[in-house]
């Protein structure tokens, strides 16, 4: 395997993605991310010097639209699914102290 | 005539007629999941009491004549990755478990607008995340033809259902082969619009540069009779696009006089299955004879689509599935310490392993330092297979081909290799990469009474000649019985 994934690439990637794993989680991890960045690199085979990246395949612009308010308050339905809820807001952990 | 013989289209006729009833139709349904599902398990969620009181409400509306589209009446699964509102909707994960949307997807409301009742929602890969519907959190779909072997997937529970009769036509969604792929596997029609045909408003996204609804149906002319009535421009959705030509309907004609089609040389190399290449090239052979006009070429670059897709649309996927954090809806872990931890392990308690590893791999490709070796390298050889498929239909109506390399695996057979799973959508992918429409349907069995799928390609908004030639072979090999 030419990818070999460190301890502490997989503790960034798991900041970055917000995942905690267990140890045996991390080593599978790393074994299937080496093998994958191994496969992937397949594309460095291409020579793509000049090639623009496309990120869309239609020529697409920005779609603007007036500012204007179309729905009503839906405040309740957009609450409706919320795990937690107080006073016509979302409720989480307290983030300080 | 059996109910359940019709297709989708002879049914809203048959209703129309007053041969049969919307509600006679759902009940006929309603019994056939009952006899089926504990072998099949197509489905996440069924609403029988809601699906009867919609079916009767449709008949009504029939009979005064307020609804006369084609496919009023008819019975719908939807798969369980787009909003249906009041009805549970988990893209079979954990982690949505309890979400009941509040709204429906525009592809949804456009069914029921022609008056097209809701069944349920069907099972399908965690996220669409998979090709076997094997990672759903809700149990695996067996394959009607054989329950010993898996549907194919993402969208599974809907081709299974389709070709089961447990409904008579089903939406899936295809990001990387996700409608045309279990369509093969479960002998059923399915296809995969050009990129912004379908409005993915209220479908939870995957990899949203590539994702497209379709639909998969009995035949091609209920495919084309989906198509037209899903097909919508929707300011909900910015990536979709005005069309004026979506009377697909008038393309169901039995002729393939002077199509120019494309076999890739490169689609029959190694890896391919021996019998489902032989099915392939028949049906190409019946197409020429009727005035097709066939041969091979080079397509270029094929093996480079599946890194270029797992890269692209893993790092999609870890932006979009961030949403999922135990805040706005869906599971909420419950023992956590302060605000990040609760994000942590609710997300790595709701996801299931295969929608962590893309999330964790799509991080990986967009973080600094290696978004350049990654990310935008692939970016830049999508641009390449996208040149060469334009080169290929400035010389082709149609490119030709197999949908898979083989026909469904067993049970259990994929998920032990991702990278070999992964390689099963080597036909399918770079459709997705180049926005293009393809359509799968059935050309034969394999020795072991499996079904094969011919796979076409069109150029974007060509979705007419991919119908037209499709329903030509379909016309000539007569009906492929959606079930032994």
């Amino acid at each position: 395997m030419a990818n070999v994934i460190s301890d502490e690439t997989i503790e960034y990637v798991g900041i970055l993605a917000k995942l905690e794993l267990s140890d045996e989680e991390k080593e599978q991890a790393k074994k299937d991310m080496g093998s994958m960045l191994d496969y992937i690199d397949k594309l460095a085979e291409l020579d793509t010097t000049g090639i623009e990246p496309m990120s869309h395949v239609f020529p697409v612009q920005n779609v603007f639209r007036e500012d204007v308010v179309t729905n009503g308050d839906e405040s309740e339905k957009t609450l409706k699914n919320a795990p937690g809820g107080k006073d016509n807001m979302f409720m989480v952990p307290k983030t300080f102290e | 005539m059996d109910i359940l013989e019709y297709s989708a289209v002879e049914l809203s006729a048959a209703i129309k007629d007053g041969k049969v009833t919307a509600s006679e139709a759902m009940e006929a349904v309603l019994a056939r999941i009952d006899e089926k599902e504990k072998d099949i398990n197509a489905y996440v969620t069924i609403d029988r009491e809601q699906a009867l009181k919609a079916a009767a409400a449709v008949q009504g509306k029939i009979e005064r004549g307020e609804l006369t589209g084609s496919l009023a009446g008819v019975p719908v699964a939807i798969k369980d990755n787009m909003c249906t509102e009041g009805m549970l909707t988990t893209c079979s994960s954990k982690i949505l478990e309890n979400f009941v949307p509040t709204f429906s997807a525009e592809a949804v409301i456009n069914l029921e607008k022609e008056g097209a009742v809701i069944i349920g929602k069907t099972n399908m890969d965690e996220f669409a995340m998979g090709s076997t519907t094997e990672t759903s959190a809700y149990g695996v779909t067996r394959n009607p033809w054989n329950t010993a072997h898996v549907p194919g997937g993402s969208s599974g529970g809907s081709a299974a259902a389709v070709a089961a009769g447990e409904c008579f036509f089903a939406l899936g969604s295809d990001t990387g082969g996700s409608i045309r792929q279990p369509a093969s596997f479960c002998g059923v029609v399915g296809l995969k619009p050009t990129y912004g045909t379908v409005s993915r408003y209220g479908l939870i996204a995957y990899g949203s540069s590539l994702d497209q609804i379709g639909p998969l149906t009995k035949n091609v002319s209920d495919c084309a009779a989906v198509l037209e009535l899903i097909a919508s421009h929707d300011t909900k959705d910015s990536t979709s696009v005005k069309r004026e030509d979506t009377d697909f309907t008038s393309a169901l004609a039995a002729d393939v006089k002077g199509m120019k089609i494309g076999i890739p040389k490169d689609y029959f190399g190694e890896g391919l299955d021996a019998e489902v290449r032989d099915a392939v090239l028949a049906a190409a052979k019946v197409l020429e004879e009727k005035g097709a006009v066939v041969e091979e070429f080079d397509l270029s670059l094929v093996e480079y689509a599946i890194p270029t897709y797992y890269t692209i649309a893993a790092a999609e996927a870890s932006s979009n599935l961030e949403r999922f954090d135990g805040v706005k809806y869906g599971y909420r872990t419950m023992e956590y310490d302060g605000l990040h931890n609760m994000y942590k392990k609710t997300r790595s308690e709701g996801f299931g392993a295969e929608v962590k590893r893309r999330i964790m791999l799509g991080s990986f490709v967009l973080s600094s330092g290696y978004y350049d070796a990654y990310y935008l390298k692939a970016l830049k050889v999508k641009a390449m297979i996208n040149k060469a498929f334009d080169e290929a239909f400035a010389k082709y109506d149609l490119i030709l081909g197999p949908v898979a390399p083989t026909t469904a695996p067993r049970l259990g057979e994929s998920l032990s290799d991702p990278l070999k799973m992964y390689l099963g959508d080597i036909y399918t992918i770079s459709v997705n990469l180049a926005g293009l429409p393809g359509i799968s349907l059935p050309c034969g069995k394999d020795s072991k009474g499996l079904p094969i799928g011919l796979q076409l390609i069109a150029d974007r908004f060509q979705e007419k000649k991919l119908i037209q030639t499709a329903y030509t072979y379909e016309k000539i090999r007569g009906d492929f019985k959606t079930e032994e």
